[in-house]
């Protein structure tokens, strides 16, 4: 198993994103190939979970998008994501809020944590 | 054809230049020692023969000793022929994963995980008899009819059954190298390669 994680430090760069969790709201910025043109798009929604490690380390994150959830899976180290903004720190219990997908409108908010950011700026 | 012997460790994914997640297997590829060198004048075809993986002393036969000694070499576990290398090799040689570069395709035998005894559903893909409605019970992954009754009274050879599945020597070919890393012997090839983790697989040119 050493082996395989000797492999994944040497080929992939880790990249250095701001700490997030589940229930925190992301703005994720990718770019995509549009023809043969490279353009940058964003995504913003809730992070429903983060899985795995090394190379194959994943975050889903879901949005609301005309009345239709819809889920993005990025791989954490992607060197196609560009910049990831966290705009907002929920208060969930668990790890993995699949719990979500089954709630609409008001039900699917997500309290915010309102102390978290006067915290983490005293600390630095 | 040339090759090299070595350890499947584990499947994992790595980016390509346009940022595009691949799947892949790392193997540890030797370094494989020469144990024989064959040629037309003495063995009747050209061929070099390659160890690899480490094994006791106490567990190696006095002829197989013989051997090793012979090539300078402590005992190994494992040994394969190969031919026709671009390099000529003699006796003691170390032959690396260096033999592959980046975006070449090669074959990779190894033997599939066993799967135990399986039905004909499993083994050979058959879709079982029917529906499980209009009285039908206990058929769902049955073979249906091996053939016809009163003649031939027998079941052809060759009709495909339940039986044991997997454990065997499988080849896979046209399978890509992605990365070469000759100073851990690592070599990543695209997709999966037949075994479980820490099996010994052959990798050919």
């Amino acid at each position: 198993m050493d082996l395989l994680k000797l492999a994944e430090q040497q080929l992939i760069e880790k990249k250095v994103w701001p700490e997030f969790k589940a229930g925190d709201t992301v703005t994720v910025f990718y770019k995509i190939i549009e023809g043969n043109k490279e353009r940058e798009q964003q995504f913003q929604g809730v992070v429903l979970q983060r899985r795995g490690e090394g190379s194959t380390e994943t975050f889903t994150v879901r949005k609301i998008s005309g009345g239709i959830g819809v889920e993005r899976i990025f791989p954490t180290n992607s060197p196609k994501i560009t910049r990831l903004d966290v705009n907002k720190r929920g208060i969930v219990r668990r790890a993995r809020i699949f719990y979500l997908r089954d709630m609409i409108g008001k039900a699917a908010r997500i309290e915010e944590k309102k102390s978290y950011s006067s915290k983490t700026a005293k600390a630095k | 054809m040339a090759g090299i012997i070595g350890k499947k460790i584990g499947m994992t994914s790595i980016f390509d230049a346009d940022g595009i997640n691949i799947p892949c297997t790392v193997v540890e590829a030797g370094p494989c020692v020469v144990t024989q060198v064959k040629t037309i004048e003495i063995d009747g075809y050209n061929a070099v023969q390659l160890a690899f993986g480490e094994k006791k002393e106490k567990h190696t036969t006095q002829p197989m000793l013989g051997h090793f000694t012979k090539a300078g070499t402590t005992p190994k576990r494992d040994l394969v022929e190969f031919a026709e290398f671009e390099k000529e090799y003699a006796l003691g040689d170390l032959v690396g994963c260096d033999i592959f570069q980046e975006g070449d395709f090669c074959e990779v035998v190894g033997t599939s995980k066993g799967k135990g005894f399986q039905g004909v559903v499993r083994r050979h893909n058959f879709s079982g008899v029917g529906g499980a409605t209009h009285g039908q019970h206990n058929r769902l992954r049955a073979p249906g009819s091996r053939g016809a009754s009163s003649w031939p009274s027998r079941v052809f050879k060759g009709i495909r059954t339940a039986g044991h599945m997997g454990n065997e020597r499988v080849k896979m070919q046209n399978l890509q190298i992605v990365k070469v890393l000759p100073e851990q012997n690592l070599i990543l090839i695209k997709g999966a390669i037949p075994g479980h983790k820490g099996s010994i697989v052959t990798v050919l040119k």
